[in-house]
């Protein structure tokens, strides 16, 4: 099965790396009594110790991520490796400073990026080692600050030219209009631009999204209605049940569910199923051309009722709560806007037949452009996460995206009218205003191509004329 | 005479085990419906056909097992020895680890020419265990990127190096929404490139199938193990060991003998005339039927319907165009089967669907960049889409 690697940039990037870890060694350890294959592609490599000389009794005794992990501050870093965690990942993997980055991207990208080049270089390749061909890149970070930010796209530029063939996948935190960041419109903006011209395919994420899936999930808890336990294990926000347990941190709730979108999005990869579906096919089906590239993901479902006696839900409300904008991890309106493309990523006991009765149902009331009135790709993973007996990641090419992205120039430019904080970014080397404006016309030329394909949304679908033959 | 059977990619090796093991069922029948003497002829032949057999008896499968990704390759392998009874051979795969992302071009242009003598290799073995070999099934979907694009290449290969051979290649077609977004480029892209190097290609519709299991045989929640079924049990229905010669005990000796191409006549010469009786009812104009019967009272069956000249090309006699095939031995337990092959205008509407909806996308050049990274040009999209207007065309003057 074909290695990805995950990267974690920034203090965002990491904390929600730590999350992952946690759960995917949770779903290997309940779907595998047997270690096999589909421990890759995210670890590099285990050892087992058989049980009486059994190999099916023994137990994985060394288990290294394949990951890098990235931050100028050491703070999480260090709490990784002195925590539970800290047998998956060597000192070999880190790249650490002291200073931080002052919420810069400037220095995040210009400062650190060189300095430490050679050194993300080398663990970059260390960790593609052993294994025949690395597939993808996953990378994680916030965009508000000045690590992830900065760090984290100067890393895309740097994956680029030295693994051309091997997928950039983002995973991108934006900052939320109250983000306690000052700077973030800038530092944002700035990473767009790396983001629009490096990335493969962008999952971008609003704080204030996962905000809403909690307090969802509290109320539901909350709610003192009979027959309204859940299952631990089933939340999405929670870590429970995790191999490794670790003290329940502030942001562990959101973050988790960061962590079970990734898991959802590479189990067609690491399980079987009727239909797999491999992570270079997303790439391939959801992005139609090379910029368009933000897909908004939702979950389903955030949690299973842990009474028995009451009925689980209906697979087909599964479907529906997908299209719902409470499941979505990006505040976007995709039911009002136009679809490029849509994934079904299912797992469970959900067959062919469900899908396509699913989908019928559901097309009527979604819009797809002209040129891809079936834009549906989907798949079947055989086991579904811990906890639940399905579950369902829809990831969706559409230009509902296109008011966050607006909404990020408005502030930016807000900001930039004031010059406020400007020489915090000129005073760095190689930083100069024409790096600022040449960022917003990436971003505007974003939105143009969003515009374009919005208009033809009111356009009747016609049939091209087609080629004529003489006989 | 012996088929070797290459399953490529995730639907054709889930297909390729379902069709292996119904062959091996129906062989194994107790209920032949028949003289022991005459169902140990059909065994034997059949056997022929698709297995070889290792020392201790077990039959191995006539197959080279080929994906870019080892986990389906890796189930099909475990589910054929978990029978017991019949499994592939163990050095008859070859895959890899990371997949053609649904891209054609990438099935094509780089898995190909990387893995060619590798893959190739592993069929001259196969081919090389049969005492003669009448020709290859190679079994793809159109949708996705190795079953296709890999296919397509692998097809090729096989008309340079066994030229004289009959190349018979199962394509499924995929459901009109819901599995790959870019099923129609591939699609396009596949077909243009298999009508130069195969000699017959045998269609199954996914929908067409799913319509099956839904209405005429009541699943509920199917999956595609039922929908692989149904066509296995089609395929096996239509493989197995028939009668060569009306009366004699002689198994035809080559399955897949029939004469699949037909050329329309050329200009200038005489159309027949012809007044046919039921014009009102519109069927698919045929230019080739093949009726294959099994079971009991065979011989008795009437068949006119089949000989109405309503159904044929006005340049055809029914007489040239139709063939049946009818054989006492039972299939699978059934008392009577009947199977049907047909080359007639059943797949216009589809094939024009699909050649629609390709050329819209095409227009708009979204997903082209995909395909232009791995060497596959705006031109040779339009080479395919040229040729598959000409057979839209050729089909539709029937």
């Amino acid at each position: 099965v074909s290695p990805a690697s995950l990267i974690a940039v920034g203090q965002c990037g990491n904390q929600i790396g730590c999350c992952f870890w946690d759960l995917a060694l949770r779903e290997h350890a309940a779907v595998n009594q047997v270690p096999s294959y589909n421990l890759f592609p995210f670890f590099l490599s285990f050892r087992v110790v058989g049980d009486g000389g059994s190999i099916s009794k023994g137990k994985i005794c060394s288990l290294k991520a394949r990951a890098v992990l990235i931050d100028m501050e050491e703070g999480v870093v260090n709490e990784i490796l002195q925590g539970p965690l800290r047998d998956v990942f060597d000192s070999k993997q880190l790249i650490t400073d002291i200073s931080g980055s002052g919420n810069n991207w400037a220095v995040g990208h210009k400062v650190f990026g060189s300095l430490y080049q050679e050194q993300i270089l080398e663990k970059l390749r260390k960790s593609a080692e052993h294994c025949d061909c690395l597939q993808c890149f996953f990378i994680i970070h916030s965009m508000g600050g000045g690590t992830g930010s900065g760090l984290g796209t100067f890393l895309l530029k740097v994956l680029e030219d030295e693994f051309p063939e091997v997928y950039r996948f983002v995973t991108s935190v934006y900052p939320s209009a109250e983000d306690d960041v000052i700077t973030s419109p800038y530092n944002s903006i700035l990473a767009m631009k790396e983001l629009n011209e490096h990335a493969d395919c962008v999952l971008p994420i609003d704080n204030q999204s996962l905000f809403d899936i909690i307090s969802k999930i509290d109320l539901m808890v909350n709610s003192g209605k009979l027959g309204t336990t859940i299952k631990a294990k089933s939340l999405v926000t929670s870590s429970a049940g995790a191999v490794k347990k670790r003290h329940q941190k502030p942001f562990d709730a959101m973050n988790n569910i960061v962590a079970n979108l990734l898991l959802n999005l590479t189990s067609s990869a690491r399980f079987e199923g009727s239909l797999n579906m491999d992570l270079n096919e997303i790439s391939m089906n959801l992005v139609p051309f090379p910029q368009l590239h933000y897909l908004v993901s939702s979950l389903t479902p955030l949690y299973t009722l842990a009474d028995v006696n009451i009925p689980t839900r209906r697979l087909d409300q599964m479907f529906s709560d997908a299209f719902s904008k409470d499941h979505q991890l990006i505040r976007a309106d995709p039911k009002h806007s136009l679809y490029l493309a849509c994934a079904l990523m299912v797992r469970g006991n959900v067959q062919v037949s469900d899908l396509r009765r699913n989908i019928e149902r559901l097309k009527p009331s979604l819009r797809f452009i002209s040129w891809n009135q079936e834009g549906w790709k989907t798949s079947l993973c055989s086991v579904p996460p811990v906890g639940h007996s399905h579950s369902l990641l829809a990831l969706a090419n559409n230009t509902c995206v296109k008011p966050t992205f607006m909404e990020l120039r408005d502030r930016f430019t807000r900001l930039y009218k004031k010059k406020a904080h400007l020489h915090h970014y000129l005073q760095i080397e190689g930083m100069e205003e024409s790096c600022f404006m040449e960022a917003v016309s990436s971003l505007s030329r974003l939105i143009e191509e969003y515009n374009q394909l919005d208009a033809t949304k009111c356009m009747p679908v016609e049939d091209l004329p087609r080629l004529s033959i003489a006989m | 005479m012996s088929v070797v059977t290459v399953q490529l990619g995730q639907c054709g090796n889930q297909i390729g085990f379902e069709v292996f093991d119904a062959l091996y069922s129906d062989s194994h029948c107790p209920q032949g419906l028949c003289s022991e003497r005459e169902n140990e002829a059909y065994q034997a032949s059949s056997k022929e056909r698709f297995f070889s057999e290792e020392e201790n008896g077990v039959s191995i499968a006539r197959a080279v097992l080929v994906d870019m990704e080892p986990k389906v390759i890796n189930q099909t392998l475990s589910k054929a020895a978990q029978s017991g009874q019949w499994k592939y051979a163990q050095h008859s795969c070859f895959c890899q680890k990371e997949g053609s992302g649904n891209n054609w071009a990438y099935g094509y242009s780089v898995h190909g020419p990387r893995h060619e003598e590798s893959i190739m290799n592993l069929i001259q073995k196969e081919v090389e265990k049969c005492d003669s070999l009448s020709g290859f099934f190679i079994i793809m979907s159109m949708a996705g990127g190795t079953g296709s694009g890999l296919g397509a290449f692998v097809t090729q290969n096989l008309q340079d190096q066994y030229s004289n051979s009959l190349k018979m290649n199962q394509i499924i077609w995929p459901y009109g929404t819901g599995e790959v977004i870019v099923q129609n480029y591939n699609s396009v892209l596949t077909l243009s490139h298999l009508y130069r190097s195969s000699d017959a290609l045998l269609v199954h519709e996914n929908d067409a199938i799913h319509k099956i299991c839904a209405k005429l045989m009541n699943i509920k929640q199917i999956s595609f193990s039922d929908i692989n079924q149904v066509l296995a049990h089609q395929l096996g229905s239509v493989f197995q060991p028939t009668y060569s010669v009306e009366g004699s005990c002689h198994y035809r000796r080559n399955p897949l003998g029939i004469n699949w191409q037909v050329r329309p006549p050329l200009p200038g010469l005489p159309t027949l005339g012809k007044v046919s009786l039921n014009r009102e009812l519109h069927f698919n104009t045929s230019i080739a039927n093949l009726v294959i019967l099994r079971g009991k009272d065979v011989h008795s069956a009437d068949l006119g319907g089949f000989k109405d000249p309503a159904l044929y090309t006005s340049w055809l006699e029914p007489i040239d165009a139709f063939n049946v095939w009818k054989t006492q031995r039972a299939f699978s337990k059934y008392e009577k089967s009947a199977a049907l092959v047909s080359n007639s205008q059943f797949l216009l509407k589809p094939l024009d669907t699909i050649v629609g909806k390709a050329w819209n996308m095409f227009a708009s050049k979204a997903y082209i960049h995909q395909y232009t990274k791995f060497g596959i040009e705006e031109e040779d999209f339009l080479d395919s889409f040229t040729l598959l207007e000409q057979v839209v065309a050729s089909y539709c003057n029937l």
